[in-house]
């Protein structure tokens, strides 16, 4: 023991220091309760606000409310709503359902190449779904309905997608490959004993089926299909692409219209976001209170073991008909119908006479647009950018609520995942009304985008990383701190690049959503800060079709082969973790 | 060298429950060079307390001082973080870095240290070599073996020349075989290094190979402290003795004291025994003896007066090869020996039974 060493040892420790670590925690503390609460707080605000008159000052009210609920359409704007959202949540349900059971539970032939089709539709952003199925069956227009008329030689209209229906069905299928990935997931982790006990015991392939594989489904199908039904009420493109034409009102049209019409009223646009805002919040607690009940349900026995899948007999190829059309429906149509139009000079349905006007010059003019090039580069750039934003803040956020004892982490935990409750439409305004009243100069800018995507898809950062930071175990870190780095270094040189695989899975999954978003930035953006997303709306808004076929279909491609990527590298992680 | 005072820990408990106390008034000190163990079941507050000395954990009271350098003292509000305090530590899941090389791992607390170049890999080669994985400096980390990962975490931990050297249940992951070498190799490192080390296990017989002197711990406390021997021979009170291998507990009142010396009346009569602190006359005791100190033979042993003799029948037999576990019965009681496989008298016969008077421990009852 030297001296020196000794004079050390009576050196007190100095109070907290100021080190790199702790600043980064702290920012990274205060960004997440900026993002996630204050718009909510403007939100409220704007809600019970009266605007500005000729002779009155801005004041506080209820009117805004009082119209919401008590105004003639109140009670049909609610029950339109709801129709809408259960409709589409219980038609995804079932298709997803059906399949997922064929698929985790049957021996239908090639499903292992179905179970990779199914991710696709995931990459067709829903505007691009709904113009498509507009360009099928709208009843002037549409390709099913010209094919039925020649077909039966009569002008009647077979299907019409302007109706509640139509926006059903649209809004259902969209979301029927969230519906399959949800139930794929229950069905691969129940037990196949339980299955073949009821066959032991005599219960034939229906009434195992029927008595046992849906009950034991039963708990993940209605988490499902409450998920499901607050994505289908938050969901903006049908309603207006497809409601608002023909005067079929829901609370994210009725947002919509309240912002866009003159004046505008931005009250009651805010007092409408509130109560969607109630209204998916109270979905996504039901859908939690289930998941905790659930548990009872839980028949996971553990990793390993082979779920044994049902001979269907000849009933296989059935349900690999099921297969096809389905695939024929959600992906094949809908990107066959865009491809088609873009190839045209003016929208027509497909005939011989069309064939021979077929050309490329819609992508021709969609390149040669200037806005195209800045627009294609904005929405790179803020995908870019939002992704690594939201994986770095996210991977700290994760850290914090899992490895240490910080007090109030489960709030934190709360906090981050509290944009899942905000639609698209209602974090747009949260967010317009936040930053046209606390004016730092993001607005009209791209960087109120920016924003935007970070709050809104800060939940799925955190999903990807605290699935990957579970998988680390705590001493890797413990290790490094012992062997003398300090948390910052620790955390640049250990956990960082020890996440890398769920990082970078993380990073292009929310580069995919932020490319698709539609409903937020339709809000946000200014003239010159235009997106892809919106692009495509402004097209369809101009009449432009086949512009906008052309520019769909190379975002289909673009998306398609990101997903492609985000699907290798989730497999990479797959095989490290074996 | 290292000596902790009074230590105190608890974890928060689950939503509503208080606070656990992990470990409490744990007291001990470990001089230079020796290896020190702390043994105990788990959840005996074994790993928080070596934790405690890594800082990786927190206490709530007490004082942790190494080489007279504080590194936490409740009382001055004292606490050296982890990365500050130069101990090296092997984890039980040894915690080898998967996106690191061999090198890179054990390189690591050298880069943190900011040494130049040809110093580390100097420093690195010479600790890889100590440990044997000289030749493997470049593989990846993730294709090593337990044997090599456990050498792996310990030439990390050595490259940095520790003050002090703490191991958390290295050896449990391995096969036993191998934990058996490790065990030896392990020892004869901390030998020749000279290295200050405290040692985690629930293994007594790692313990007792290893160790320079045992703090048997048990619900938060340390029970007993003394060398592999003494722990061994005589245990303080019956957690000890039962945990640090098996022995056979015999219930008796003492009827007389003597100079650490008793007499105790029990289901086998009159028992001469080596009498434990706070054994007194009149008091109820347990006496515990070992298996392999219960002497089976089939004529009458010739006992010194220091010998406990009396009569038995063979109760039942398991031959397990290289020794015979033969329980006998005397009057009510029953005991366990543990016999050489030649003998060979037959269940239900009468044997003779002899224990010595000082591998007899009593110990008082609870």
């Amino acid at each position: 023991m030297t001296d020196a060493a000794q004079r050390m040892a009576r050196v007190p420790a100095i109070a907290p220091q100021l080190d790199l670590g702790r600043v980064i925690v702290a920012l990274c503390i205060a960004v997440v309760l900026w993002l996630a609460l204050v718009p909510l707080v403007f939100l409220l605000w704007q809600s019970v606000l009266a605007p500005e008159g000729a002779a009155l000052p801005a004041r506080m009210t209820l009117d805004n409310f009082r119209t919401a609920y008590f105004s003639g359409d109140t009670a049909r704007l609610f029950l339109n709503s709801v129709e809408f959202a259960a409709g589409a949540a219980l038609l995804a349900l079932v298709i997803g359902t059906s399949l997922a059971w064929m698929n985790e539970r049957t021996n239908t032939p090639f499903k292992a190449l179905f179970f990779a089709l199914a991710i696709i539709p995931l990459v067709i952003p829903g505007v691009l779904f709904t113009v498509s199925w507009i360009m099928l069956a709208s009843p002037r227009i549409g390709i099913l309905n010209v094919a039925l008329q020649k077909l039966f030689g009569s002008d009647a209209v077979f299907v019409n997608i302007y109706t509640m229906s139509g926006m059903i069905w649209v809004d259902g299928l969209h979301y029927s490959p969230m519906a399959f990935l949800l139930m794929s997931a229950a069905f691969r982790s129940m037990d196949p004993s339980l299955e073949e006990q009821a066959a032991m015991s005599g219960a034939s392939l229906v009434q195992t089926v029927w008595r046992i594989t849906l009950r034991l489904a039963t708990p993940a199908a209605l988490a499902s299909l409450l998920i499901l039904f607050v994505r289908a009420i938050e969901s903006f493109e049908v309603p207006a692409l497809l409601g608002l034409p023909v005067g079929i009102h829901v609370y994210t049209s009725a947002i919509y219209q309240a912002i866009h019409s003159y004046p505008s009223e931005m009250g009651l646009a805010a007092a409408y976001a509130v109560t969607l805002l109630i209204l998916s919040s109270l979905g996504i607690y039901a859908q939690s209170r289930l998941a905790g009940e659930g548990s009872r349900y839980s028949t996971v026995s553990g990793k390993g073991f082979r779920p044994r899948t049902i001979d269907l007999g000849l009933w296989r190829y059935f349900t690999a008909a099921i297969f096809i059309v389905y695939f024929v429906l959600v992906v094949l149509l809908p990107f066959l119908v865009l491809l088609w139009s873009s190839l045209q000079k003016f929208y027509r349905p497909p005939s011989l006479a069309a064939i021979k006007t077929m050309s490329l010059d819609s992508y021709r003019t969609v390149l040669d647009n200037p806005q195209f090039a800045s627009t294609v580069w904005n929405s790179l750039v803020l995908a870019a950018g939002s992704a690594g934003a939201i994986m770095f803040l996210s991977a700290v956020l994760a850290w914090l609520v899992l490895r240490t004892r910080l007090p109030g982490r489960w709030m934190l935990d709360n906090l981050a995942s509290l944009p899942l409750v905000f639609p698209g439409l209602v974090l747009g305004l949260a967010i317009m009304v936040c930053y046209l009243t606390v004016d730092i100069g993001i607005y009209g800018t791209l960087w109120i985008l920016f924003v935007a995507y970070v709050t809104r898809f800060l939940p799925y950062g955190m999903r990807f990383n605290s699935a990957s930071m579970l998988q680390i175990h705590k001493e890797l870190e413990e290790s490094a701190a012992m062997s003398g780095a300090s948390w910052s270094m620790t955390f640049r040189r250990v956990v960082l690049p020890l996440l890398k695989p769920g990082l970078l899975a993380g990073f292009i999954y929310v580069m995919i959503v932020s490319i698709r978003e539609l409903a937020s930035s339709i809000l946000l953006y200014s003239p010159g800060n235009e997106v892809v997303s919106i692009m495509i709306w402004e097209l369809w808004q101009n009449g432009q079709y086949v512009e906008l076929s052309a520019l769909g279909v190379m975002l289909i491609i673009a998306l398609f082969f990101l997903v492609m990527l985000a699907q290798a590298l989730g497999r990479r992680i797959g095989i490290a973790e074996a | 060298m290292l000596s902790v005072k009074s230590l105190f820990t608890e974890y928060a408990g689950g939503t509503g429950a208080g606070a656990v106390k992990a470990v409490q008034d744990v007291s001990f000190a470990v001089p230079e060079g020796k290896l020190f163990t702390l043994l105990g079941p788990s959840g005996c507050g074994k790993t928080t307390t070596l934790r405690s000395i890594a800082g990786l954990e927190k206490p709530i009271s007490g004082e942790i001082t190494v080489a007279g350098r504080v590194v936490y003292s409740s009382a001055s509000g004292t606490f050296v973080p982890p990365n500050k305090r130069n101990f090296g530590m092997v984890f039980q899941s040894y915690a080898i870095w998967p996106h690191m090389n061999v090198f890179e791992n054990a390189a690591f607390p050298l880069r943190v240290r900011r040494l130049g170049k040809p110093q580390i890999k100097e420093k690195v080669m010479q600790v890889l070599t100590a440990v044997a994985l000289a030749e493997l400096a470049e593989r990846d980390a993730t294709k090593l073996s337990g044997g090599q990962q456990q050498r792996l975490a310990l030439a990390r931990a050595l490259v940095m020349e520790p003050q002090l050297m703490l191991l958390d249940e290295p050896l449990s992951n391995l096969d036993a075989k191998l934990r058996d070498r490790m065990r030896s190799e392990l020892k004869r490192l901390q030998r020749e290094l000279n290295l200050t080390t405290v040692y985690v296990t629930h293994d007594q017989s790692e313990a007792l190979a290893l160790s320079h002197e045992i703090a048997v711990m048990n619900e938060g406390r340390v029970v007993q402290i003394g060398t592999p021997r003494q722990i061994y021979d005589q245990p303080k009170d019956r957690f000890v003795a039962d945990f640090v291998g098996s022995t056979n507990f015999i219930p008796g009142t003492v009827t007389a004291v003597v100079e650490g010396r008793c007499v105790v009346r029990s289901a086998l009569g009159e028992l001469k025994a080596h009498a434990s602190e706070g054994v007194s006359r009149n008091g109820s005791v347990t006496v515990s003896v070992r298996p392999e100190d219960v002497e089976l033979s089939e004529g009458e042993p010739t006992g010194t007066a220091d010998d406990n003799v009396c009569k038995a029948t063979v109760s039942s037999r398991d031959f397990l090869g290289d020794y015979l576990d033969c329980y006998v019965k005397v009057g009510d009681a029953l005991l366990l020996a543990k016999a050489h496989p030649s003998l060979r008298t037959p269940v239900g016969h009468p044997i003779y039974v002899r224990m010595k008077a000082t591998k007899c421990v009593a110990i008082p009852a609870k």
